[in-house]
């Protein structure tokens, strides 16, 4: 599938990853010791080795709208021992990118909003500011926090902020998420 | 004036899609000195061949160019053609005008001016060509086999039945190797030792065998049919014509600690050993770095610190002051066989290409044992008596998780190629196991199955339809100590589902390598060898037994990793090669070597610097009363390969090879 | 000795221990730690999970105000801020067509020469200097767990062995206390899942702290603040499913400070969830320390 000298655009779900990542993920041959070590397979629909072969066979609905991508902890686990050096930590960061720049509403609620709420923090201040994370958190999931965040417990240990500090740089910062942004939709419209 | 013959050929469409033959045939026909020009579409064929005789009787030619294929695919076919025609063949060429022509470009107008152009250029140079006859060089009948292992010894058999004298080395203080270690061989599950040690005698006793083991090969020089081996006899100190391999040496021995090579670490030996009861030759060796008196010398005892041995022997076989001796064979073929080692997953490496596996401990959890440790296990003659037990504590393991390819297939730790018996001997083990342990289970963590050869599919099968081994697609993640037990974490992917296993015991199928020294080997016979240090072949389809060094043939796992039958096979493919050779008195050889004008040469020797295969000796011109006048490169005929190195680099242009001087090469060149 | 110094967003906050006692070590040992003006998210988490180049330009920004500041070394004591910087310094390194897009964002020139280290390789190269002046902590039994980014992976974090590290043991062997063998060492804590899949920093997080409570540890030592915070402040959550560990949680500088005799104060003890109250009274009294035996 290479593109290079030709003029045909390789538009699969492989040539979309590799376009992303710079990763072959015809290199997995499925051997199935990353899915072994990594420490999500018991709650991933999808264990890593079978979100790469649905990549392989283009199965672009059944991977994109399955929450496995998202479950992944990037520990590098599988990266670490893959026997192919196929990085499947960085083909499943790039599975996760494609969702997330065509559909974010694919990616299951609590992560998509807790990533919206984390970005939206570093976008506007420069760096996260917990409080602000978490009640942009909760505005998003319309759901309560987990009832083991002690947040008095928390604020008694002097670990959060309660109000946000803004680095001298925020329009830097403002604009690389915007010079991003633009070079994601760029590469969309030149699929 | 020349009269040179053009045949174009087409190929087929290999060259006629894309070349205009005919055009291209018209075109040197119109060259002065070409007197026959044609085109046909398979010159190789018989009826193309034909062409080329007739053309030589009818039109009196004094040479032929065939514009074709490269002439590595057919010179030889058309040189024989015009010899037979009763012209001399080297005054025959040929025009590559398809791999380097029709073959890679697309645009025929382009591709048939280019195919006239190298045409051109060959008839300008066979015009100038020389008939030339082939070298005829005396050869040492006798064969040097390096490696005693089952592949070595059935090459020393099969040639010294054919009729010649082997020299066998073998560098261990035994021979058989490997294979002497198994328990049971795969598909018929034989007792391996049952069926080597026939041959291991027979090869001792053999007449035409010269048996020279626990001794290494030291230099080589020379040439195909001119080989000079010196080998080294290492020192047992043990004198061989005394000793009748009592054994009571080894009883009487005070350090019976040593971990035994022979059963890979898992028994003890002595420091005076035999490595096996059924070593061939049965003499023992003296392990000087672990035995007493050696010891206590190196220390610089007064006293000898030990004689324990010396005074059990009855024959006085034990001499500690032997050292090692040299010995130098001529020989006209060499064949390595000197088999292969395991890799292991140790952090520390034999190189830095390789790496261990940190992931499943490095090797150092107790219970996790390779390959040819479970043989030993499983072996009759072995440290447990044949009984599968675990090396920590002896006791019976009610678990066995077999992993297969460690190091193999496994790029990230620097071995991509599948050694290709691991599978089968899984299989192997797991039978073994169930046969021993009835209430045993065995897991076997596999990416796939390969089991090529004849009977071996059937015999995999087995292993799980009857045997009742459970057979785990995917590869396993992390070994980790747990108690007594080892942790092993995999994936069944076929029913997609993470597994974890307490095991009592595992068995990595680890890579096979080459054996250590093959580098410093294959450069003393200068046998070329690729990245992992197997020895490369002539041609990886046509000519897998041969090397590229004339003479250097090569037989079993040093090649690649290979199994009993495969390696017995390439051997035997080996000994018919060395039979062809030695089955004339003298060797025929390409005429086209270098040669040096002595009347020019001005001794600087530049070209013997230069010689990739030391082919240029010096040569002294002496005056009628013996007074030196001056010394000159001269060329061995036999060694040379041809390669042109001398001639490009002499400053006085006084060495060329023959069918391709310089005033050849520029008439070529000139043409284009 | 000077060093460039990215704290991070949690070292400022859920994770300030850390800082306090990074910069309470920093001293005693020799080592000027200069923040770097003006850091920005360093790209890890939500950046790094849904934009690869958002990651790096985030990053990048960071490295280009080092070299600004005209420092040649960077220490960021959080796992995950070092492997995004790391990250982002071997990428531009070796991707010009991503250094193109990277470049023109950046509101200054950028060279990228500075090097990206961690606070583990920081101590494991003041071994000695910790050994001269420490008052060992005899006795005292730790579980030395790595998590995942700071030896993974391997071609970005280029330090120590990623299945068989022995750096951080070295540390705690130079404070004079013992580093138990244990087998959860590079296993993940959970990572940024956090505040949004409680449920597997839990499940984790207990298969973690049990195996170190069973190999006989009376602590747990990291370095990295999402591990200390999946492993502390979630280590009640374990508790309530049943878990019985009672594991305090120290970060490698506060064990180094301890061993410097420095006052448990100074090093952020009292912000922790699981209370080392134990622990710094056994070292203060060594005599009448206690040691359970290690089973495993």
């Amino acid at each position: 599938m290479s593109e290079a000298g030709s003029s045909h655009v390789d538009s699969s779900l492989a040539g979309e990853l590799r376009r992303a990542t710079g990763l072959n993920v015809a290199a997995c041959y499925q051997c199935g010791k990353c899915s072994a070590g990594c420490p999500m397979a018991t709650e991933m629909p999808l264990a890593p080795h079978q979100m790469l072969r649905l990549a392989q066979l283009d199965a672009w609905e059944k991977l994109l709208s399955d929450p496995s991508p998202w479950l992944c902890l990037t520990c590098e686990t599988c990266t670490a021992r893959c026997p192919n050096e196929v990085d499947p930590a960085r083909l499943i960061d790039g599975l996760r990118e494609i969702v997330f720049k065509r559909d974010p509403a694919a990616a299951p609620l609590r992560l998509r909003a807790f990533h919206q709420a984390f970005l939206h923090q570093i976008r506007s201040h420069g760096r996260v500011f917990e409080v602000g994370l978490i009640v942009g958190y909760k505005g998003r999931t319309g759901a309560l926090f987990d009832d083991v965040l002690n947040a008095p417990a928390v604020l008694r240990r002097g670990k959060l902020a309660l109000s946000p500090s803004n680095i001298e740089g925020r329009e830097e910062v403002r604009r690389i998420f915007e010079a991003c942004q633009r070079t994601a939709a760029r590469k969309e419209a030149r699929p | 004036m020349s009269r040179i013959g053009v045949l174009v050929c087409h190929c087929g469409e290999n060259i006629g899609r894309t070349v205009d033959c005919a055009k291209v045939a018209s075109a040197l026909g119109e060259l002065p000195g070409v007197a026959h020009a044609a085109d046909y579409k398979y010159m190789c064929s018989d009826p193309g061949q034909l062409l080329i005789r007739q053309a030589i009787a009818e039109k009196k030619l004094d040479g032929v160019v065939v514009a074709a294929c490269s002439p590595r695919m057919h010179e030889k076919t058309f040189r024989r053609a015009c010899a037979s025609a009763g012209m001399n063949a080297f005054l025959c060429e040929m025009a590559n005008i398809r791999e380097h022509c029709s073959w890679i470009h697309e645009n025929r107008e382009d591709a048939t001016e280019k195919a006239i152009a190298l045409a051109r250029a060959i008839v300008e140079k066979v015009k100038r060509n020389q008939p030339l006859s082939p070298i005829r060089i005396p050869i040492e009948r006798r064969a040097l086999v390096i490696g005693g292992g089952i592949a070595g010894i059935q090459a020393a058999l099969d040639i010294a039945d054919g009729g010649r004298e082997v020299v066998l080395v073998e560098k261990e203080p035994s021979i058989g190797g490997h294979m002497s270690q198994l328990s049971e061989t795969f598909p018929t599950l034989d007792c391996s030792q049952c069926i080597l040690t026939p041959r291991m005698v027979e090869a001792y006793q053999h007449p035409g065998i010269k048996l020279l083991a626990y001794s290494e090969v030291e230099s080589v020089s020379g040439y195909i049919g001119n080989f000079e081996v010196k080998i080294r006899r290492k020192a047992r100190s043990v004198d061989e014509t005394r000793c009748n391999g009592c054994g009571e040496c080894q009883k009487a021995c005070p350090n019976k600690k040593i971990p035994s090579e022979f059963e890979q670490g898992l028994g003890k030996r002595t420091a005076i050993y035999v490595p096996f009861p059924q070593a061939v030759p049965n003499i023992p060796v003296i392990d000087r770095a672990h035995c007493a008196f050696f010891r206590g010398r190196a220390k610089g005892l007064k006293k000898d610190a030990c004689s324990k041995c010396k005074e059990a022997c009855g024959r006085q076989a034990v001499d500690f002051d032997q050292q090692d001796t040299f010995t130098t064979v001529k020989v006209g073929a060499v064949v390595v066989a000197t088999g292969y080692q395991l890799y292991s997953i140790a952090k520390e490496q034999p190189n830095d290409k390789l790496k261990g596996y940190g992931e499943y401990g490095y090797g150092t959890i107790p219970d996790v044992i390779d390959g040819l440790q479970f043989e030993r296990l499983a072996s009759a003659s072995g440290p447990t008596g044949g009984k599968i037990l675990r090396p920590s504590d002896g006791k019976e393991p009610k678990k066995i998780v077999f992993l297969q390819c460690i190091g193999s297939r496994d790029p990230a730790k620097g071995i991509a190629y599948c050694s290709k018996v691991c599978c089968m001997y899984v299989a192997k083990h797991t039978m073994l196991y169930r046969h021993k342990v009835h209430d045993g289970q065995a897991y076997v963590f596999y990416m796939d199955v390969r089991a090529a050869g004849k009977g071996y599919e059937e015999f995999a099968r087995r292993a799980v339809e009857e045997e009742g081994a459970i057979y785990l697609r995917g590869r396993v993640s992390k070994l980790e100590r747990a108690g007594e037990a080892i942790k092993v974490y995999g994936f069944d992917t076929l029913s997609g589902q993470p597994l974890v296993i307490d095991a009592d015991m595992v068995v990595l199928a680890t890579a096979m390598r080459p054996q250590p020294g093959i580098e410093a080997l294959a450069q003393k016979l200068s046998v070329s060898y690729d990245a992992h240090g197997f020895i490369n072949e002539a041609h990886p389809k046509l000519r897998p037994v041969e090397t590229n060094t004339a003479g250097v043939f090569v037989a079993g796992a040093c090649q690649a990793p290979r199994d009993i039958p495969d390696s017995v096979a390439m051997a035997s493919g080996t000994a018919s090669k060395v039979l062809g050779l030695f089955s004339n008195e003298e060797l025929e050889r390409d005429p086209t070597v270098a040669v040096v004008d002595e009347t020019g040469c001005a001794g600087c020797f530049h070209c013997e610097r230069v010689c990739p295969y030391g082919a240029v000796e010096r040569k002294e011109i002496k005056d009628r009363k013996g007074v030196l006048l001056k010394v000159v490169a001269s060329v061995n005929k036999g060694v040379c390969q041809g390669c042109g190195t001398c001639q490009a680099t002499c400053p006085s242009k006084n060495v060329e090879l023959q069918g391709f001087t310089d005033e050849q090469m520029f008439a070529a060149i000139s043409a284009l | 000795m000077k060093l460039g110094y990215f704290p991070g967003c949690s070292l400022h906050s859920t994770a300030k221990e850390f800082d306090l006692s990074l910069k309470a070590v920093a001293g005693p040992l020799g080592v000027e730690l200069e923040e770097i003006r003006d850091w920005s998210c360093c790209g890890s988490s939500s950046a790094h999970a849904t934009d690869h180049l958002l990651s790096v330009a985030l990053a990048a920004r960071n490295l280009s105000l080092a070299e600004e500041q005209g420092l040649s070394q960077v220490m960021a004591p959080c796992a995950a801020c070092f492997s995004r910087l790391a990250t982002a310094r071997h990428e531009l390194a070796h991707d010009e067509a991503q250094a193109r897009l990277v470049r023109p964002m950046l509101a200054r020139p950028f060279k990228n020469a500075v090097e990206v280290q961690n606070v583990v390789a920081l101590l494991q190269g003041l071994a000695g200097r910790i050994k001269a002046t420490a008052k060992p902590l005899t006795g005292l039994r730790v579980a030395c767990y790595y998590g995942c980014l700071l030896v993974r992976p391997p071609a970005i974090a280029r330090f120590d062995d990623p299945e068989d590290p022995t750096s951080m043991e070295q540390v705690v062997a130079a404070t004079g206390a013992t580093a138990v063998k244990w087998s959860r060492r590079l296993d993940c804590c959970g990572a940024g899942f956090s505040l949004s899949r409680v449920g597997s920093v839990v499940r984790l997080g207990r298969a973690i702290l049990e195996d170190a409570k069973a190999s006989g540890a009376q602590a747990v030592v990291v370095a990295c603040p999402m591990c200390h915070s999946n492993l502390d402040l979630r280590q009640s959550a374990m508790e309530a499913r049943g878990a019985s560990l009672g594991l305090p949680i120290l970060f490698l500088t506060q064990l180094v400070g301890l061993a410097l005799e420095l006052p448990p104060a100074s090093l952020g003890f009292e912000r922790h969830f699981v209370s080392a109250a134990g622990l710094l009274r056994a070292i203060a009294a060594p005599a009448a320390l206690q040691l359970p035996a290690p089973r495993g």
